[in-house]
């Protein structure tokens, strides 16, 4: 806690605590008691926490010090229209059918469908839902999983304007994937800020798959830090599959967290190719017996990308399972980080941890940074984790270029391989099409280089 | 076709070859024998243009032109192929997409059209069930968990499809039992041809007795040291290396 007391001590003005004391009495909902109570936690939270640094064991492999370097304002809302560097990157997208837009953090109507969800389902604006003072987002807001010391989670709760709330009546079952779409770009030259935030809940035994996606435009300064908070009661199973595909000037630092019933399943996927400077950090919490917890995921980055996965899976109660499955390619100067950290609570006997991060390096100056920990506080738990880093097989590479094949093709195949086998935790099948899809496009990328 | 001329190649700094001189014409079968650690894996690998293995004198001539400095890809293309003592296994590459992007960058070197994948596995089937290769081997993962006698049964698949005009085959007995050596020998066999040349590469006479050479080279630190006939190879099962080589034994 020193660190902290000496960041905030410091002269130098706080990054973004002019921005959240300025919108505060604009934002929706700044007349709802609880909301206001909740920005005011955060916005003291963030004062409290200050812009993190790398002293700060969680901080320790992901500068963000570059925050601080430009003056990041909050996007502005364009209520119709769409830039074409926008209107290009929602064009790549293959999933049109349930489509959420939100432009700049803000829900588009126009390009959204909010209707036409099956019974019991119900997908509402955020901005909506705090205006109106709604009870289910009221008492499950910021409440689900609690984050005390995550500066990012405190800035978006603070500055929260716009969002979704998916709510799943108990036993409904969405079997479509929904597409949640997010599209940032920067305002003209200035540097821009988005802290969009979506809310699910999973009532007990429903289902949904969700598929959450952030783009941009390549050059624009813009940074987001969204928040994804899901509570998947008990028997409920949510799939949620997110592709990171930022623009390749942006800083998308993500906080998603997860509290998972008795016999839930929560499974998360994230690719992650965009941004120059990117986390995301998943928590997630079983809260009764019986619970599945998979997160898996693919990253790959070239030039001077970093690419940060930060996982936390408290095991809390007995009998619940949880699965970690990571893969990278990093090239160039491209840095990755892994930190897995499992907590097994005193009473949460018969648990089943797994957690694996392997590192594909194609470049001498490339990094992969890799943090498994395990918190263990129960007798009778089986737990394992591991982690490597090479470079591409060079036996295989000659066997392959011995048969004709050139080398970049031949290379290309046994990145292609080591990737694809992760996407093969996707249980969705188009999902993982789509996702083979963005791996193929990134390997194109590569080729042209 | 194939004329090595004062091959001198090291490995790690180590001289290994030390001046061979190999002259192969089209339609000929030629073995090189030797006793372990002569060079004869070092001589296919630098034949085929391994990373690591350096030439530091001489030449390597296929069809008049000196390979030395080509990648493996180009000298593959232009005509060698190497059967592997280990072939490697890729896990996660399939072997129909190996195999066909392997035959397509042949196709588009020689200005061809390239086969679709409909194409492609028609001329596969054909040429897999030629050599008993098995369907559901070309749904795996390329060489991930093949028998011994499956790997190189692939060996020859790929040569089938690849129709090299040398081909080198190093060490393609070992591992394998009498009758699935007899169906890789099949397999070569019936790819020779008066166009093309074979370079067996073996420390034991028995292959030879499937595959049956027209010349029998015996290499031994790093040179050349008897050539002959087809009877070399029983001389030297009936002596051992130790016998007609009591200098470099």
């Amino acid at each position: 806690m020193t660190d902290l007391a000496t960041q905030a001590g410091d002269a130098a003005p706080l990054p973004f605590q002019a921005q959240l004391d300025a919108v505060a009495p604009t934002l929706p909902g700044a007349g709802q008691p609880w909301a206001a109570t909740l920005r005011r936690e955060a916005r003291d939270r963030f004062r409290t926490l200050g812009l993190p640094h790398r002293k700060i064991e969680a901080w320790k492999y992901t500068d963000v010090r570059s925050l601080a370097k430009r003056d990041y304002r909050p996007a502005p809302q364009a209520a119709d229209g769409l830039s074409d560097g926008l209107r290009a990157v929602l064009a790549s997208d293959r999933q049109e059918a349930g489509r959420i837009v939100f432009v700049n953090g803000h829900l588009r109507r126009d390009l959204s469908q909010l209707e036409g969800l099956p019974d019991g389902v119900s997908a509402m604006a955020l901005a909506d839902t705090l205006e109106a003072g709604d009870r289910l987002v009221a008492d499950r807001l910021g409440q689900l999983v609690s984050v005390d010391d995550r500066p990012f989670h405190a800035l978006n709760t603070g500055m929260m304007a716009d969002g979704l709330v998916l709510h799943l009546a108990p036993r409904v079952v969405l079997d479509v994937p929904l597409n949640v779409v997010f599209l940032t770009e920067a305002a003209g030259d200035a540097a821009s800020m988005v802290c969009p935030r979506v809310l699910v809940v999973a009532e007990p035994g429903s289902q949904a798959v969700i598929v959450e996606r952030h783009a941009g435009v390549d050059g624009a300064h813009y940074f987001s830090a969204p928040v994804f908070e899901v509570d998947v009661a008990d028997g409920a199973r949510i799939a949620h599959y997110k592709l990171q595909q930022e623009g390749d000037q942006a800083t998308h630092l993500a906080t998603i967290l997860a509290r998972i019933g008795r016999d839930a399943t929560y499974d998360n996927f994230v690719l992650s190719v965009g941004a120059e400077l990117a986390r995301n950090e998943i928590v997630t919490r079983f809260t009764g017996r019986g619970g599945d917890c998979r997160l898996s995921g693919g990253y790959m980055a070239r030039a001077k990308q970093h690419l940060d996965t930060t996982t936390r899976i408290e095991h809390a109660v007995p009998d619940c399972r949880s699965r970690e499955v990571y893969k990278g390619v990093l090239d160039d100067r491209a840095r990755g980080v892994f930190q897995g950290k499992i907590v097994v609570s005193r009473d949460a006997q018969r648990t089943d941890g797994y957690q694996m991060n392997r590192a594909l390096l194609l470049s001498r100056n490339a990094e992969i940074d890799s943090k498994p920990e395990l918190e263990i506080y129960a007798d009778d738990v089986k737990c394992s984790h591991g982690a490597t880093a090479g470079e591409i097989d060079s036996d295989a590479l000659f066997y392959m270029r011995a048969r004709g094949i050139d080398e970049q093709a031949a290379r290309n195949l046994l990145i292609e391989a080591f990737v694809l086998e992760v996407l093969d935790e996707i249980a969705d099948p188009a999902v993982r099409e789509d996702f083979a899809e963005v791996v193929m496009h990134w390997l194109d990328g590569h080729r042209n280089d | 076709m194939l004329s090595i001329k004062g091959l001198h190649a090291t490995v790690d700094g180590k001289e290994i070859l030390k001046g061979v001189d190999l002259t192969v014409r089209t339609g000929e079968v030629h073995a090189i024998m030797g006793p372990n650690g002569s060079g004869k894996s070092t001589l296919s690998y630098v034949i085929s243009g391994r990373d690591g293995y350096e030439v530091t004198a001489g030449e390597i001539l296929f069809d008049g032109e000196d390979v030395t400095e080509m990648e493996p890809e180009e000298r593959a293309r232009a005509g060698l192929f190497l059967a592997f003592q280990y072939p490697l296994e890729i896990p996660g590459v399939s072997m129909t997409n190996f195999l066909r992007t392997a035959v397509n960058s042949h196709r588009r070197h020689r200005g061809e059209d390239e086969l679709d994948p409909m194409q492609f596995v028609k001329l596969v089937r054909s040429k897999a069930k030629a050599l008993g290769v098995k369907d559901d081997l070309l749904k795996r993962s390329v060489n991930v968990g093949f028998s011994g006698g499956e790997k190189k049964r692939n060996e020859v698949l790929q040569m089938a499809l690849l129709e090299p005009r040398l081909a080198v085959l190093d060490e393609t007995d070992s591992g394998l039992d009498i009758d699935a050596l007899k169906i890789v020998a099949d397999g070569v066999n019936a790819l020779r041809g008066p166009e093309n040349a074979t370079l067996v590469i073996t420390h034991y006479q028995r292959l030879l007795d499937y595959i049956v050479p027209d010349h029998v080279h015996v290499l031994a630190g790093g040179r050349i040291v008897r050539s002959g006939g087809a009877e070399l190879a029983h001389e030297l099962e009936a002596k051992g290396y130790a016998g007609i080589l009591p200098e470099a034994a």
